[in-house]
């Protein structure tokens, strides 16, 4: 382009300036504000006549009127290239570690680092040969990053069909380096790099086709794996007022969840959750890999007092690297805390354009942005064959925890899987919260369906009880349907709650969850008679300690299976003293 | 070169627009009126068109009167004499010593970068159960105390001041009461800590938007002190004052409202405020403890309800008691594993019975006949809050433990409070596993009622 295309601000309300512009604007493309030797980042959102509206990125403190702004011609993008794995980045890919070496502890304004490292070099292999006939995203190449085989890809952007020139020889080359040569059908030649721009704001789609998500991704909560389950590609939420665990939860997944690659959105929550992110996965070990757990995590943090408008681009950056990764036959998970901040960001901007608002004064088109987002993830054949996929889980932070509010609402029109948190459970410190009365799935687990069901219909019928001895006392109610409750609050406390703390108890794998739920099934399908309530109780009690102390056992040791004699024989007592009365028992 | 008008265009509200040029967004102005001078800032550039909120209110302000632009935001002295001083919303003195000019600092500075956060790992004592057993305070640690008015909040936040061991206190008042400023002011001369303290305060009768600069007058300062090594622990209150301040702001400028009134981005600004309690890799640290009151004892409200998804946890304060229900220490896990073994299953174990008994006491006032199960909770319950919940309680927190221990052990047998079993052996008092002399015990603790 000639001559840099400059614009003047003319008004300046929050994080929204007005620039009056002579040459053309592209909307949502990229323009900086320059402010003494700063330079904002921000963002075309709304353009009329000769007056462009942007977001701006930073702080507005300090801007004039007058000041200048630099127009780009590009839209916000994030850099795609080996290195992003492991990587800290904020809400515009800038690499948080390296701010904090360059300017210490805070957020200097304006500045822009690179993603990438474009000095390291990384050990390249060719996968394509000169002559071979590419598309948009064919690899022709690829490198170790980490334990992963990064593939160099053909940029998303290339329409049509290219004919491969040639391709570098097997070495160490930085990413800035041209590793292969491709020719269109007129002949035009591309460099095709190690790295390459993508705008944030859309999706790549250089897959075959997306097919429906079928394959349980394993998260070791049990309640999720055996009652909620969410599958590989697919989309689920979180929603639930404050202190009721949702980030204890999304923590644990990203720690366990059976994947490739998670990548955490922080998207403004508070930095100290981040933090414990940063600095502990470090030092975890990937059960998979035996690596760290770092190396195939990527964090995108923008929390909550840093700009707000890089955090609405967050959510973005972080599906775009997921893509990406997902373009090379990987499982990806994506995991945004809290999307209702970004929600709010929207709200906020909405606000200073001055648009009709909507319900809460949500923008009008706050629920096609939620769809468009989680749409975005998906289980698919990539041209090679392989598969790939991406999974979306959200948090939603609903006002006051009533989930009938816009974002919730919208939220649950879109998503596969609704894990629901309660105050009554959290309060009654019952962890995790997921309410399974409330929360559904439309997803197949790794336990049989059927007795998923009976399983679920017998936690219902058990708060069926409690609520009527809620209102009748016990002394109302029947000894069958008192054991009944008791049956229910036994699978609750010893299936359902899993103590996220305890090293044993807080991973439970696919194996050892089908193993202890067929126990458990087996127990509350049994028929136990008791003389009375309290000896009913008593056993009750006596079998949740004893399950309970199961859960912290290793499985596959002695102790384990002693434990589980130990309850076996808990169980034949309480058929003795059943006998008493009655003596019908056991259906194993 | 200081700019000066004397044309002011539209007075509505505490915000006054003039028309000036080569204004930076939120530099600072003072409005000369025959009554004083006052300070304000520029919040909305329109081409020429600047607004200012103006920090003494309008009251009294002649469409003529001038307005002289200073050039430069909002600063704050920050210098070791400001402890012992009392300074107003706008930072002037408002004891009899000096004003403090020299080494300015600018209020609302830049968010600190995340990776040079640490996770904390400091315990905060208190020696109040309720909050070294159930939800540990730890350095660095952003919580409100939610609580209706008319609860004694500031008496709480006063004596966690005086109790925890902390180099420096920063306290912040919004719209206090004369007499409460008093209060804190005498508690803290008596308790001898006030040659460490710094006090910011902006009182009910001062003009409302005044407040609006006092979260970051304190925090401003409590960072910088925290730069040089100190452990500050900034106490505010009530915030609930300053959201209301800013909503009768957004409103005078016309924003659309989203909740009840409240700005949109009611969120965002609470938390760029409370986002600045932080431990420093080698330096200090700032903890901040808010009162937020909830109109209507009402959490869900909006300024209770988006100051708990911002910060780590919330106190309760019902009934002169700390809630054990919703009130959260959301990093006691980071302090918690190292102080005893049995402290997670005390913390946990004791609020389970407590929630069970919280319903066998809605039974009994609904007159159904009491269980021998219920009788037990009905007693823990009552032993709970008197030895546990009470604020009179002042003990450590290996002692709390012990009577917590204590407390179950004269209610149930270990089998009923589902602790694993190997911590009922080691600290379970008395006879373990309910052998027949501890049932004949308790039978007889029957017979007495």
């Amino acid at each position: 382009m000639t001559g840099k295309n400059i614009g003047k601000i003319t008004a300046i309300n929050g994080n929204m300036i007005e620039v009056a512009f002579k040459q053309s604007v592209i909307q949502n493309e990229v323009g900086y504000v320059l402010v003494a030797e700063e330079r904002l980042k921000s963002e075309v959102i709304k353009i009329s006549g000769n007056t462009a509206f942007l977001q701006v990125y930073e702080i507005t403190k300090g801007l004039k009127v007058g000041d200048q702004v630099e127009f780009t011609g590009e839209l916000l993008s994030v850099t795609l290239g080996p290195g992003i794995l492991s990587q800290v980045y904020d809400g515009l890919q800038n690499p948080l570690p390296a701010l904090a070496e360059k300017y210490d502890f805070f957020l200097p304004r304006g500045v822009v680092l690179d993603a990438l490292d474009f000095k390291k070099k990384w050990h390249f292999s060719p996968l394509a040969k000169k002559g071979d006939t590419v598309y948009m995203g064919s690899p022709v190449g690829w490198v170790p990053e980490g334990i992963f085989k990064h593939k160099i890809m053909l940029p998303f952007n290339l329409e049509g069909e290219y004919s491969v020139e040639s391709v570098i020889a097997e070495g160490d080359y930085p990413i800035t380096e041209t590793v292969a040569v491709i020719k269109d059908a007129k002949g035009q030649k591309i460099d095709v790099k190690m790295h390459f721009e993508w705008p944030v704001k859309i999706p790549i789609s250089a897959y075959t086709q997306k097919m429906v998500p079928t394959e349980p991704m394993v998260t070791k909560v049990r309640i999720v794996d055996t009652f909620f389950p969410v599958c590989k590609g697919g989309t689920y939420c979180i929603p639930g007022p404050f202190g009721a665990g949702k980030t204890v939860l999304q923590q644990l997944t990203s720690r366990y969840a059976d994947v490739d690659i998670v990548i955490i959105a922080a998207c403004g929550e508070r930095a100290g959750e981040v933090v414990e992110t940063l600095r502990e996965f470090p030092e975890l070990e990937d059960p998979r890999t035996k690596r760290s757990l770092m190396e195939r995590t990527i964090i995108i943090c923008n929390t909550s007092s840093m700009p707000v408008a890089a955090r609405e681009a967050s959510v973005y950056t972080a599906t775009t690297l997921g893509e990406y990764y997902r373009q090379m036959g990987l499982d990806v998970l994506v995991l945004a805390d809290s999307t209702s901040r970004w929600a709010q960001a929207m709200r906020e901007l909405s606000g200073r354009l001055e648009e009709i608002p909507g319900e809460e004064a949500f923008p009008a088109y706050l629920e096609s942005r939620i769809a468009e987002f989680y749409e975005r993830s998906g289980y698919v054949e990539l041209p090679d064959g392989s598969y790939g996929s991406m999974t979306i889980g959200g948090t939603v932070s609903p006002a006051g925890g009533n989930f009938e509010e816009p974002v919730t609402q919208a939220t649950l029109k879109v998503v596969g899987a609704f894990h629901g948190l309660s105050r009554a459970r959290s309060d009654a410190r019952k962890f995790p919260a997921i309410d399974p009365l409330e929360s559904w799935t439309k997803y197949n687990g790794i336990i049989e369906r059927d007795k998923v069901h009976e399983a679920h219909r017998l936690l219902r019928q058990s708060n069926e009880v409690h609520q009527m001895m809620m209102v009748v006392g016990e002394e109302g109610t029947s000894v069958d349907d008192f054991i009944l409750y008791l049956k229910g609050e036994y699978l609750d406390s010893v299936y359902l709650q899993q103590n996220g703390f305890d090293p044993v108890d807080a991973v439970s794998d696919p194996e050892r969850q089908s193993y202890v739920f067929n126990k458990i099934f087996e127990i509350i399908k049994s028929d136990f008679r008791f003389e009375s309530k309290d000896t009913a109780r008593q056993f009750f009690n006596d079998l949740r300690q004893l399950t309970i102390d199961w859960n912290y056992i290793k499985a596959g040791s002695d102790e384990f299976d002693k434990q589980e004699k130990a309850i076996d024989k808990h169980l034949k007592s309480g058929n003795a003293e059943a006998a008493g009365s009655n003596a019908s028992e056991k259906e194993q | 070169m200081k700019k000066v008008y004397n044309r002011i265009l539209s007075i509505v509200g505490n915000v006054i627009s003039v028309r000036a040029e080569a204004v930076s967004n939120e530099e600072l102005a003072e409005v000369r009126t025959r009554r004083g001078t006052s300070l304000a800032k520029v919040i909305k550039i329109e081409h020429d068109l600047v607004s200012l909120q103006v920090f003494a209110g309008s009251r009294g302000i002649s469409t003529d009167d001038e307005v002289r632009f200073l050039g430069s935001p909002m600063k704050v002295s920050f210098s070791e004499n400001m402890l012992g001083r009392i300074f107003d919303g706008s930072g002037k003195p408002r004891d009899k010593g000096p004003a403090l000019t020299e080494n300015l600092i600018e209020i609302g500075g830049p968010s600190v970068n995340p990776s040079k956060r640490i996770i904390p790992k400091r315990m905060i004592r208190t020696n109040i159960p309720m909050i070294d057993v159930f939800n540990s305070l730890v350095v660095s640690q952003k919580l409100p105390i939610f609580s209706v008015s008319g609860e004694p909040y500031n008496e709480l936040l006063a004596r966690i001041a005086l109790q925890t061991e902390v180099d420096m206190i920063i306290l912040g008042g919004i719209g206090l009461k004369f007499d409460e400023y008093m209060y804190f002011k005498n508690e803290l001369e008596k308790g001898g800590a006030l040659s460490r303290s710094i006090f910011f305060m902006h009182t009910a009768a001062d003009p409302v938007v005044e407040g609006l600069m006092v979260p970051d007058l304190c925090l401003a300062v409590a960072e910088q002190f925290a730069l040089a090594g100190k452990d500050v622990l900034v106490l505010l209150t009530d915030m609930t004052n300053f959201a209301d301040s800013m909503k009768e702001i957004a409103i005078t400028m016309e924003q659309v409202p989203s909740n009840r009134g409240y700005p949109g981005d009611l969120y965002t600004q609470l938390a760029s405020r409370y986002e600045k309690a932080v431990d420093f890799e080698g330096a200090g640290s700032v903890t901040v403890l808010a009162a937020t009151t909830m109109p209507g004892d009402d959490v869900t409200h909006p300024v209770p309800d988006n100051t708990g998804y911002i910060t780590e946890g919330q106190f309760y304060l019902r009934n002169g008691r700390i809630e054990p229900f919703g009130s959260l220490s959301r990093l006691k896990q980071q302090v918690n594993a190292d102080t005893r073994e049995d402290h997670r299953a005390i913390m946990d174990g004791m609020i389970q019975l407590y929630a069970q008994y919280i319903e066998t006491e809605e039974k009994r006032s609904m007159g159904f006949r009491m269980s021998d199960w219920d009788k037990k909770l009905l007693k823990y319950g009552g032993l709970f809050e008197s030895q546990m919940m009470d604020l009179s309680v002042n003990i450590s927190l290996e002692d709390a433990l012990d009577k917590g221990w204590e407390i179950l052990a004269s209610c149930f047998s270990p089998d009923e409070t589902g602790f694993r079993s190997e911590l009922v052996k080691k600290f379970w008092p008395g006879p373990k596993d309910g052998t027949e002399d501890q049932k004949a015990k308790k039978r007889s603790e029957k017979a007495e009622k």
